[in-house]
């Protein structure tokens, strides 16, 4: 009998050796003569076991990992092609661990679960009947069901995706564009880039739906140049969705026209800023534009222009096939659903967890993450990405909502968590936000280009003791200015990285350090 | 649909460089497009490119050097055999990137945005790439390697320089 065998091939999981692993199961295979299906599914996120192995059996998906290649010997040896449990690395039925049994999986639902480029597997796992729902539907009634989900922009700002849609579809008929952010710049963030690998027809279809909600024909997937694999999978998945008939002219007999294709970015973090990446998108150079007028008036080539993240837009294939209320019944006060939570840095169980808003961040980070891979104590945590601040242990039992992270100055930004072991030296890491944003910075204005020069100027002034008193109130001085005075969040936020430090690490900033930081 | 290996960077003519351009200036936006298309065809981008895009998209030749030398990416300068991007980003500074970043560079005899004596290989920061679970993270050509290590760059490098002898 044919059994199934499943190894992911996401970017982590490629990182570390999952093809070698599928080929020496092959070859294992071959040898023993057992007749096997390798599939080459998406990831599901359980980083921390990947290159993760799983085999199809009666009661359901065994899983297995972390598998190395030098484990796959033993672990033929102990039966995996029956699903033996007879093996360190055996970790029962998949659905059955805990930190993915725990977790609240809409948008993420069928990661890992199915061949990412297989529209037979998408359709079985209730793809596309959000879409085919949408092409029955008046484009008002569309943007009505998005808007009763609650559905807050996932890619920073938290804008209601309802809202900016309403503004699209209300401007007079003509060229509108539908455009996804897959920039995905902030470290610590990753769900974007799996949800690309691992489903990609769930944005293909996220995106179509909003081009009928708005009456948009065309789109474009902007998707950075860090990401070689997504953008193979993506460029597949398009050749397929349009050979199926779920792009192009008459999408499934229905008369409705959609377009879209991939569009490549080039390096540069400020391009995730929506107005930036228009101005790339149109071939010149990503500078950020002064708002108004809006994006949704006048965005791409001067039209109006949804611009949504990916994850905004892939949690939109779910709202439509169940309703938006069905997505609003998750989550607590003004943040509706789930959040795709990024677990990442330090950290012993990294990897995606889909969870409702409500959790605290130190549940996720102690529950699912197993505290930090070094075994030292947890000292400080960034959440949200590089322009948002670190946060001390007092802080990590705030529950993870856009209001209650905001009312302490800190951000919950695209869902990244980075965190970081009593080894880090803070005041290397305020140095670093001024410096990333010195190499990122678009230049357009004054504070931010030559402020955040400037800040790492200071810092270093600090931090070697040169008249340590007045830099530091020079520097909380250029943070003021920064914020104050920036046109754009890329330096309007900077300082939160830095104003975190001084007041919840300041002795690591002022620690004597003699001589020449590094 | 594994990550390739490194496509061999090919000569370039002036009549090359312009079909490049042809084949993709009537798309909207054609910039970028056009610079990937040169980029990934020759490994970088040659000054010979700029007056044809310039005159193609009808461009100033200073918008065009404006656009190029905004974007990371984008190179003026042929590159070595690999490019090795090492991440510089929070999530593998938390995991020791620093301490990595060193060894590379020592291992390589390059700093950043230079290319190694033996022309094997250009050294470039990144920012992130998207596997901040399981750092330190480095990309060479298209291929990300974690939970990376200074045994395991080395043994990597060692992988890279032999295939290349064994091709010749
Ligand atoms: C400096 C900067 C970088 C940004 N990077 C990203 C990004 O990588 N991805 C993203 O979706 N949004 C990013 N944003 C937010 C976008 O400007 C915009 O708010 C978002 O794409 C809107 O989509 P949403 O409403 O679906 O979140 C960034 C904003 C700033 C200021
Ligand atoms: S704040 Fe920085 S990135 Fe934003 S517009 Fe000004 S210079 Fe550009
Ligand atoms: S921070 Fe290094 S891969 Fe994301």
């Amino acid at each position: 009998m044919t059994v199934t065998v499943y190894v992911p091939r996401d970017t982590t999981a490629l990182a570390l050796g999952a093809d070698e692993v599928a080929a020496l199961i092959a070859q294992a295979a071959t040898r023993r003569e057992r007749d096997i299906k390798l599939v080459r599914n998406g990831s599901r996120g359980l980083f921390w076991l990947e290159p993760m192995v799983e085999v199809e059996t009666a009661q359901g998906r065994v899983a297995y990992g972390p598998v190395e290649p030098d484990d796959v010997a033993g672990l033929v040896e102990a039966g995996l092609f029956d699903g033996g449990a007879e093996h360190p690395l055996a970790r029962g039925l998949t659905d059955e661990i805990p930190y993915l049994k725990r977790q609240q999986r809409l948008t993420f639902s069928r990661i890992g679960i199915t061949d990412p480029l297989s529209i037979d597997d998408y359709r079985a796992h209730r793809g596309f009947a959000g879409l085919e729902k949408a092409l029955t539907m008046q484009s008002q009634a569309i943007v009505d069901e998005v808007k009763g989900s609650g559905l807050r922009g996932r890619g920073g700002a938290a804008f209601p995706t309802g809202i900016k849609w309403q503004t699209v579809h209300d401007e007079p008929e003509g060229r509108k564009y539908i455009v996804c952010n897959a920039d995905e710049g902030d470290s610590g963030t990753f769900a974007d880039r799996l949800a690309m690998e691992c489903d990609p027809y769930m944005l293909i279809e996220g995106m179509t739906i909003a081009g009928l909600a708005v009456g948009a024909t065309q789109g474009y997937i902007y998707l950075r140049s860090e990401y070689p694999l997504a953008h193979r999978v993506v460029n597949e998945a398009l050749r397929r969705a349009y050979a199926a008939g779920y792009l192009g002219n008459d999408i499934r007999g229905s008369g409705k026209h959609f377009e879209l294709e991939v569009r490549l970015g080039a390096g540069a973090y400020i391009c995730g800023e929506e107005t930036s990446l228009l101005d790339s998108l149109e071939g010149k150079r990503g500078m950020v534009r002064a708002k108004p007028p809006l994006p949704a008036i006048q965005g791409l080539f001067g039209r109006p222009t949804v611009v949504n993240n990916v994850l905004s837009l892939a949690a939109v294939p779910f709202i439509l096939d169940r309703g938006g209320q069905a997505y609003a019944d998750y989550g607590m006060g003004k943040s509706r659903g789930t959040l795709a939570l990024q677990l990442a840095g330090n950290v012993k169980r990294g990897g995606l967890v889909e969870l409702a808003f409500g959790t605290t961040l130190r549940e996720l980070m102690e529950d699912f993450g197993g505290g930090t891979a070094s075994e030292r104590p947890l000292r400080a945590v960034q959440v949200g990405g590089p322009l948002c601040a670190y946060l001390p242990e007092s802080q990590w039992d705030l529950p993870l909502d856009y209001e209650a992270f905001a009312e302490v100055g800190a951000g919950v930004g695209h869902g990244g968590v980075v965190m970081s072991d009593d080894s880090v030296d803070m005041g290397e890491q305020a140095r670093f936000a001024m410096e990333f944003c010195s190499v990122e910075s678009c230049g357009k204005c004054t504070p931010c280009r030559i402020g955040a020069v400037r800040g790492v100027e200071v810092i270093d002034r600090i931090r070697a003791d040169d008249d340590r008193a007045a830099n530091l109130e020079l520097l909380s001085d250029l943070c003021d200015t920064m914020v104050a005075g920036s046109l754009c969040a890329m330096g309007g936020m900077t300082p939160f990285p830095v104003q975190s430090v001084l007041k919840h690490f300041p002795d690591d900033l002022t620690r004597s350090r003699g001589g020449s930081p590094c | 649909m594994t990550p390739s290996g490194k496509r061999q960077p090919q000569a370039w003519t002036h009549e090359s460089l312009q079909r490049e351009v042809d084949a993709l200036k009537d798309e909207p936006g054609a910039m970028l497009p056009i610079l990937h298309a040169i980029q990934d065809r020759c490994g970088y981008i040659p000054e010979a490119a700029v007056p044809i895009i310039a005159e193609t998209l009808r461009h100033t030749r200073a918008e065009v050097h404006g656009i190029i030398s905004f974007y990371h990416h984008f190179r003026s300068h042929p590159v070595g055999s690999h490019v090795v991007q090492v991440c510089r980003a929070e999530a593998c500074q938390s995991v020791g990137s620093r301490q990595l970043e060193a060894h590379v560079k020592q291992q390589l005899g390059v700093d950043y945005h230079q290319t190694s004596r033996d022309n094997e290989f250009t050294l470039e920061p990144v920012y992130c790439l998207g596997n901040c679970a399981c750092g330190p993270s480095i990309r060479v050509d298209d291929e990300i390697h974690g939970r990376v290590t200074a045994e395991k760059f080395d043994r990597l490098v060692d992988r890279l320089t032999t295939s290349i002898l064994e091709v010749q």
